[in-house]
């Protein structure tokens, strides 16, 4: 998931973002891979993952396309797990999101015990990934960097509002809507949760981290810096 | 992506939720229109809004009662209340639009959702980057930007001539008509898309050029670039090869995804 990859933010700012993903190689371990992959996701839940989600679905927070009118004044924000495991039905790319670096850490360790045979990579700062590998007694295999935002960067938006977006690498969490979220929150108009749901709907696969957003979106006006 | 006027209500939350900003409300209709020479055809509209099906004429009724007395209805801002996208069927060349915009789609080349590339995901099987060896992702239009394919078109010219080498298992590679110059099929260069991948793959040594070659372009192109460098670790889990040489160039390595070693080949006949 290069989805992942690009995130904006300094490495402080991953302190509570830690994505471990689970893939198949096409013709090498896809054989059989749908059931690996159920199995990934359910060994997430007992360390309490924010998110849940597989590339063809979404998450564990999705839009309705039938919603009820009467949703406006309670909607639910609360994650549904079982829904993401429930609803995998072809083998893709499947992903747990963790808030803090143990839950992550131990979760890494399950899946070695596991043995699933799946390629899993961690999707975080680079010391972070280190130190999960180190806690589970894994060597690193490949590392792949990321160099940031180049070229036309005048095209970008401020930090706060890159912070929010580009946890959503396919794009799918649009600029203008965490833009539009931030002055929300900042006028009170939802609370930062509630705005992180908002956001968390439109990543379709899953990986957007509903607790950094509420943290980014709670402390609007004091934007982290990436340098 | 089309609106379908006889649904649309104008409240303009779709407004906010397109990626590049091609949604917007035509005030002579009072209705949100899509410019279809900017749709990247990503869906986003579509799947990532909830949708209600109210009848239009009360929404419109009701709106025209609240404004009236000054009332603001403050509706969730991730909800169509009308439902009124409808997705158009799209031909050659414009579905390459959606097949590099849309995650949920695959690419038929590749087989992979997203932007159809496993890079250094599986490269503990696929052994795509070895060691001494190490692989660029050059990604176009992310974030949130988009591109066209003139762009791309303008930097696989330029990796061409450096003598680089596309990786076969790639959308993008899979669109060129001449892969050896880096051409591009000549009836893709006016789609947009929301992003694309460029993969490559050089000796170490040649990590560096290949960076200035990169910024040397990036200016002749009208948006933006988010670049990758994926390289194989040592027996210990350490990656002391490219890592330098980026911090060298004056990268500061924030953020990284680790392959962590736990694939293995399964299939009965693998390939």
């Amino acid at each position: 998931m290069t989805n992942t990859l690009h995130r904006y933010g300094p490495s402080e700012s991953f302190r509570d973002d830690y994505i471990v993903f689970a893939i198949a190689s096409k013709g090498r371990n896809d054989e059989g891979a749908l059931e690996k992959q159920r199995r990934f996701l359910q060994l997430a839940l007992p360390f309490h993952p924010v998110n849940l989600g597989d590339a063809l679905h979404g998450g564990a927070l999705r839009p309705s396309s039938n919603m009820n009118p009467l949703d406006h004044w309670s909607r639910d924000v609360r994650p549904d797990f079982q829904a993401v495991i429930d609803g995998l039905n072809q083998a893709t790319t499947v992903a747990a999101v963790f808030d803090n670096r143990e839950a992550a850490e131990n979760f890494v360790a399950a899946i070695k015990a596991e043995d699933l045979g799946l390629s899993v990579n961690i999707s975080t700062s680079v010391e972070g990934a280190e130190q999960c590998c180190l806690a589970a007694g894994l060597e690193r295999h490949s590392v792949g960097y990321s160099l940031g935002f180049e070229g036309k960067t005048e095209k970008l938006p401020d930090e706060q509002v890159l912070l929010l977006s580009t946890m959503c690498g396919h794009g799918m969490v649009s600029h203008a809507l965490a833009r539009k979220m931030l002055d929300w929150v900042r006028e009170g108009r939802r609370t930062p949760e509630q705005a992180a749901a908002v956001l968390t709907r439109f990543c379709s696969c899953g990986v957007f981290n509903p607790t950094r957003a509420a943290r980014v979106l709670a402390g609007s006006g004091n934007a982290e810096k990436a340098t | 992506m089309q609106i379908d006027p006889a649904k649309c209500v104008a409240c303009g939350n779709c407004t906010y939720v397109c990626p590049v900003g091609a949604i917007s409300i035509d005030p002579s209709i009072k209705r949100a229109v899509v410019n279809q020479d900017e749709c990247v055809e990503c869906y986003s509209c579509f799947n990532g809004l909830s949708q209600e099906h109210l009848n239009p004429t009360f929404v419109r009724t009701v709106r025209r009662v609240f404004q009236t007395l000054r009332l603001r209805f403050d509706p969730e801002p991730d909800v169509c209340p009308t439902a009124a996208f409808s997705p158009q069927e799209l031909v050659w060349p414009r579905v390459v639009r959606r097949a590099f915009s849309d995650p949920r789609v695959p690419h038929e080349s590749t087989g992979v959702h997203g932007r159809g590339t496993e890079e250094v995901k599986t490269n503990d099987i696929s052994g795509r980057v070895q060691a001494g060896e190490v692989g660029f992702t050059i990604e176009f239009g992310r974030p949130g930007v988009g591109v066209w394919f003139r762009d791309i078109q303008e930097m696989c010219w330029a990796l061409a001539r450096a003598g680089v080498a596309f990786e076969k298992k790639n959308p993008i590679t899979s669109l060129m008509s001449d892969v050896s110059t880096g051409t591009l099929r000549p009836d893709i260069m006016g789609e947009k898309v929301l992003s694309a991948i460029v993969e490559i793959k050089v000796p170490i040594s040649r990590t560096e050029e290949i960076i200035q070659l990169v910024r040397e372009v990036e200016p002749r192109l009208d948006t933006v670039i988010a670049l990758g460098v994926g390289a194989r670790c040592d027996q210990d889990g350490e990656e002391e090869t490219v890592g330098p040489i980026l911090e060298r160039l004056g990268y500061r390595l924030e953020r990284a995804k680790t392959n962590i070693g736990l694939g293995r080949i399964t299939n009965a006949n693998p390939l």
